[in-house]
């Protein structure tokens, strides 16, 4: 039984954690309120926090400059298409990894995991070189395959621990009943797992949206997705803190609202179901 | 019980993630072996023939190598300490009742989806600008002389931006852990006259202390790779060339591939005790 709590004891803890909370958010809530404000206005001193002449000229600048829609279009298939090849490689893994385990699946599975430990940067040359050979180097092909290797431990991991909790009697009754191994994936299992399946997309495709170590390096003009596009704000010329937080907030808010969505699922499958 | 049948059914269903991941594996680190003992300059006549361990040598020896592995040990080590610590407060005051909980836990946990290069940038130029930053603005609304962030406190401040990003994984964690903590013993300890600092020290915090490991793990494996947050702050300069950051300076800057692969080596033994120590806990905890 919960206890009732004291009005004065909720007002407080109500109190100090909005102030926290807004701490930590401000960041992001100040990059927002500066893409609406002149170039000027986003340096003064004191700085104006609602009262200045909100414009969406920066809005305008950074799209026709950057031709901002190719490298969200860019973002949008090597986060997809890395997160759905991933998820269709995963599954059949993850099932008879959870369905028909044997003595060595646990190996397997904290092998799967040491390789996401392997650091991206000690193999930097050879997937480089192997990019050149291959005509892969700056293509979109190139970092789908990449960024899914790259994810493919997490995903396995978090469909595993979602398919662990579906109950193996049903899957054992339908075997009776005859069902054979590709009837049972596709009738019982998929349907029963598609919440895992759904919230290990959603988490994936932000993972490889945010991914900036390959993005950076295997990319130039024509597959760079929106972390190169920001990154290119790094040497700027002139004022441009409006411009830099319009470009940022374009890049961010779609992923923004996927999180705010996914946030009950992101527990268990950020810590591999260990956590729930 | 799993017949023969389902068996090697099983072994055909995991065979395409077991191959690309041991390709992925072993394709690069092969390459990387191969060129660790080769002096290979792309760019400056090319293959140069077999140095034994001339490379590994080098690498150790230059001056650059002590420091990154300083650097690295002392971001990774800071960013768990913030994010831990913080985290687990936050995630107790975010247990108790309160008005608009959804929000703030939307709020708090809203960095964490922020583009490693937006928030570095954005913390770069609009916070830490010795000039026209709001730090800037605020010291000097207090009369103080602005910090030049990035250069004269640069780890202190790559370490801030990296906690910033990964205080909200901590305490979404810690969180969810602390609301499965039986409320029952706790208030059986309180009616046994606990006080609220032994019930925290006796019972919240040994019930965390599997959450804890998990965002320890978890963190590290994030934390030791990263790039960006150095890239477009100071590209290393200012003692923040993590090994991470000196092995792509040698590999694509330089363009030195023999003594970058050598480097590439290191860092992965050094990530592989790191993952052995880790390892062994998740694997404890598969068990159970």
């Amino acid at each position: 039984m919960a206890r009732a709590v004291k009005p004065q004891r909720k007002a407080i803890n109500t109190a100090v954690a909005w102030s926290i909370g807004l701490l930590i958010f401000f960041p992001i809530l100040w990059t927002i309120l500066t893409s609406f404000k002149t170039e000027a206005q986003a340096i003064s001193d004191p700085p104006v926090f609602l009262a200045f002449d909100w414009t969406l000229e920066n809005y305008g600048i950074v799209m026709e400059r950057s031709n901002y829609a190719r490298f969200l279009w860019n973002s949008i298939i090597i986060a997809g298409g890395s997160t759905i090849l991933g998820i269709m490689i995963a599954v059949p893994a993850a099932w008879s990894m959870a369905f028909v385990p044997s003595k060595r699946t646990k190996d397997i599975l904290l092998w799967m995991l040491s390789t996401k430990m392997l650091p991206a940067v000690g193999v930097l040359y050879p997937i480089y070189l192997l990019f050149i050979k291959l005509g892969l180097l700056d293509s979109r092909t190139g970092l789908v395959l990449v960024l899914m290797l790259m994810n493919l431990p997490i995903i396995v991991w978090m469909l595993y621990t979602y398919f662990k909790e579906i109950p193996g009697e049903i899957l054992e009754a339908a075997r009776m009943d005859g069902a054979t191994l590709r009837e049972e994936v596709i009738h019982i299992l998929t349907p029963m797992a598609v919440p895992g399946i759904a919230s290990t997309l959603l988490l994936n495709f932000i993972l490889a949206w945010n991914e900036a170590f390959w993005t950076l390096n295997l990319t130039a003009a024509k597959a760079a997705p929106l972390t190169a596009f920001i990154a290119s704000y790094s040497s700027p010329e002139g004022l441009f803190y409006a411009k830099l937080s319009a470009a940022s907030t374009m890049a961010i808010a779609p992923i923004l609202v996927l999180g705010w969505f996914s946030q009950k699922q992101l527990v268990s499958g950020l810590t591999f179901g260990a956590v729930k | 019980m799993a017949t023969q049948h389902s068996r090697s059914a099983a072994r055909v269903m995991m065979a395409p993630a077991v191959i690309l991941l041991l390709g992925w594996m072993l394709v690069p680190l092969s390459m990387t072996l191969y060129f660790s003992f080769k002096k290979f300059l792309p760019l400056r006549g090319g293959d140069l023939g077999w140095v034994g361990f001339e490379n590994y040598v080098r690498f150790v020896t230059s001056s650059a190598f002590w420091p990154s592995v300083v650097t690295t040990l002392v971001i990774v080590g800071g960013v768990l300490i913030i994010t831990v610590v913080l985290g687990v407060l936050l995630a107790i005051l975010l247990n108790q009742p309160m008005w608009g909980q959804g929000i703030v836990r939307i709020l708090v946990i809203s960095p964490f989806f922020v583009m490693p290069t937006v928030s570095a940038l954005v913390w770069k130029n609009m916070f830490m600008d010795p000039v026209n930053g709001l730090f800037a603005h605020l010291w000097k609304a207090f009369g103080a002389t602005p910090i030049e962030w990035l250069s004269d406190v640069s780890m202190g401040s790559i370490i801030m931006i990296v906690s910033w990003q990964w205080l909200p994984f901590a305490t979404l964690i810690l969180l969810t852990a602390i609301q499965s903590l039986d409320r029952e013993q706790l208030e059986a300890a309180e009616m046994d006259g606990a006080q609220p600092l032994a019930r925290f020290a006796f019972i919240t915090i040994p019930h965390l202390s599997r959450a804890v490991t998990i965002v320890i793990l978890i963190q590290t494996i994030f934390l030791l790779a990263i790039f960006a947050e150095i890239f477009v702050t100071t590209g290393g300069a200012f003692g923040t060339r993590t090994l991470t950051y000196l092995i792509y300076q040698r590999v694509l800057e330089s363009q030195n591939v023999g003594l970058g692969s050598a480097g590439g080596v290191y860092a992965i033994i050094l990530a592989n005790i790191i993952a052995l120590f880790l390892m062994r806990i998740v694997g404890k905890n598969l068990d159970a």
